[in-house]
């Protein structure tokens, strides 16, 4: 590979020349805010010099990382994370996927029904949805009817877009709405509780940061190794290129939006799993969250760029924001308004850059 | 699009009989009769609003047309859009350019058929980018063009590299008839020269082609017959390569001094 030339005409590949990939930039803005929250840690006086990912004094760990803090930063993207690789691949398709919050809120009290255990200290679970039938199921059940929901789901916000022609944002408005009434509707507001042992395993400890690295790992092959994966960025490039070249553009719009959808119901699984209770109001923001990791990790909102691999760089970027803003003792209003204003500096970073490498070329 | 086959097309790969287009009032298109022979490159001339590029839309499935009959390869045929034209076998590089800016070379060259490995994996097979990589190589290293990483993106290239990529597509996909819509409208020379290479192998390959153009060397240096419109007619067919006709005769017939022996009285 390495004596391979990509140029014709005589011309040859100067690797030299060749500019980074984008995700470098994004893994340096990383590097650079950890910094800026460490020289936080040292010059504000109320801090007294505490370190925000490192530990000195202690070094329970054998190591100088303070690794309490890092999981807890990881985790805390993990399962938004999971929702994000989904929404990246929507992103690049040329679309947008507001549902994905509610749908985690809904798809959590649904799958729960199928997941809860009958005895809770001795007495019948007081949070039954259904009939003794539906209790301490074997585990692939509720997962299975969480995948099928979030595929439901997203097989008709896919079919809106493609065959009517909505635009994806009324389109996920709509299911947005829809999905929290379900939410809602499911148990007329009621928390649904107790699940099984197994069922509970699926997100205890870090377990969502495995699925969350599985998953980044399987979509970022899918992403660039197949022609699934192909047909997505052609889309969002050039979506009459990609028609004329005999890609059925509608049935692949489908597959898409069936993939995040099912993502986010996995996430549903995994965070009720973990808090081993569904509510009504879960996910809140969670669709705005996943696209800001999506559009921090460069992913183009205009469609046909991006990765899995930025994506998964721009979560971390969230979590360490979010970490840091508690660990300078933050309030969380002004944790909203500073997030706010990284996003949008983020995406005007980004088209800066965009610009000035076409102007190079 | 009918099956019927029709009686003994012979060598004849695309014809028009009476093919008209009108826009409300406007009439764009008068009772083209058309015919292309299999290996043949025809020229299609005429002045701005003379009808070429109304004409290349209806045979492509672009528009629908007002009236009249397209054969395409020994069949009647009715493309309901461009799309059904090229699955047909007719391959069309039109004036706007089709290609995907975000993705490289290779993959624009490739769009939709792709070569994969692990096919049992239905829409998730793996791509097999060496062997698309070294295709496109060996099908751009023929045409003279210059491009120093076949691994950029489409966005950062000139529009010559961009044209060369869109005909070398084009004439990757060994179609039964090529149409190129005015392909060096807004190239340099060299970049010019480089599309007129492909054209060659076209005739190399004995695959025929409609060139819409404008380019007066161009058209005497490729092809060899040269169809005129004029004010949604065909005026003249010239077969320039057995008879002796200058530059100057062919501007005659645009303008309209001159008109084709056999259209005399309709155009």
């Amino acid at each position: 590979m390495a004596e391979e030339s990509h140029g014709i005409g005589g011309l040859k590949y100067d690797k030299s020349k060749r500019s980074w990939p984008g995700e470098v930039n994004i893994f340096f803005a990383l590097i650079i805010i950890i910094l800026i929250f460490e020289a936080l840690g040292q010059l504000l006086p109320y801090m007294r010099g505490q370190s925000m990912l490192f530990d000195f004094n202690t070094n329970r760990d054998g190591t100088i990382l303070n690794i309490a803090r890092i999981k807890i930063i990881i985790l805390q993207v993990a399962i938004i994370g999971i929702i994000a690789l989904g929404v990246t691949q929507v992103i690049i398709s040329g679309g947008i996927d507001l549902s994905s919050g509610p749908l985690v809120g809904a798809t959590a009290m649904i799958v729960m029904s199928f997941a809860q255990t009958e005895l809770v200290n001795g007495q019948l679970n007081p949070k039954a949805v259904f009939g003794a039938w539906a209790f301490d199921l074997p585990v692939l059940i509720p997962v299975i009817v969480g995948l099928c929901f979030g595929a439901f789901i997203g097989a008709i916000n896919g079919s809106l877009i493609a065959f009517t022609g909505i635009p994806p944002f009324i389109a996920t408005l709509g299911m947005f709405l829809i999905c929290r009434g379900i939410a809602q509707w499911w148990t007329r507001g009621q928390p649904v509780s107790f699940p099984t042992e197994s069922y509970a395993w699926l997100g205890s400890g870090m377990m969502p940061v495995v699925w969350f690295l599985l998953l980044a790992f399987l979509f970022h092959f899918v992403l660039k190794f197949t022609v699934y994966g192909k047909h997505t960025y052609a889309i969002g490039s050039n979506e009459a290129a990609a028609r004329m070249s005999g890609i059925n553009v509608r049935r692949h719009k489908v597959m898409v939006y069936m993939i995040a959808s099912m993502l986010a119901a996995f996430a549903a699984i995994i965070l009720s799993s973990k808090n081993l209770t569904a509510q009504t109001g879960m996910g809140q923001f969670y669709e705005l969250f996943a696209i800001a990791m999506a559009v921090i990790g460069g992913v183009s909102l205009t469609g046909g760029r991006g990765s899995i691999i930025g994506t998964v760089l721009g979560a971390m970027v969230f979590g360490v924001i979010q970490s840091g803003f508690t660990y300078i003792k933050l309030d969380a209003f002004y944790q909203l308004m500073a997030m706010g204003a990284i996003i949008i500096s983020a995406v005007v970073l980004d088209q800066w850059r965009q610009k000035s490498a076409a102007a190079k070329a | 699009m009918s099956e019927v086959k029709l009686h003994d097309m012979g060598d004849i790969i695309l014809e028009t009989r009476g093919l008209t287009k009108h826009y409300g009032g406007v009439h764009a298109l008068e009772d083209a009769n058309f015919i292309l022979k299999k290996g043949e490159h025809v020229a299609i001339m005429g002045d701005n609003g003379a009808g070429k590029s109304t004409f290349v839309r209806q045979i492509t499935g672009v528009e629908q047309r007002t009236r009249g009959t397209v054969i395409f390869d020994g069949h009647e045929v009715d493309f309901k859009g461009p799309l059904e034209a090229r699955e047909a076998g007719i391959e069309t590089v039109f004036q706007t350019l089709a290609l995907a800016d975000h993705l490289d070379v290779p993959d624009n060259l490739f769009l939709g058929r792709e070569k994969t490995m692990w096919n049992w994996l239905g829409p998730f097979r793996r791509l097999d980018y060496k062997a698309m990589r070294a295709d496109t190589m060996a099908a751009l290293e023929k045409t003279g063009v210059k491009i120093p990483n076949i691994r950029n993106t489409i966005q950062n290239m000139s529009g010559g590299q961009r044209q060369c990529v869109a005909i070398a597509r084009t004439a990757s996909f060994h179609s039964k008839l090529t149409i190129m819509d005015e392909p060096t409208a807004a190239l340099g020379v060299q970049e010019t020269a480089q599309v007129e290479n492909i054209v060659r192998t076209l005739k190399k390959a004995g695959e025929p082609l409609i060139l819409v153009s404008h380019n007066m060397r161009q058209v005497f240096d490729l092809v060899d017959r040269i169809i005129v419109f004029r004010r949604g007619r065909i005026c003249a067919n010239l077969d320039i390569k057995n008879e002796s006709f200058t530059g100057e005769d062919v501007v005659s017939y645009i303008t309209g001094a001159k008109t084709g022996p056999e259209y005399e009285g309709v155009a």
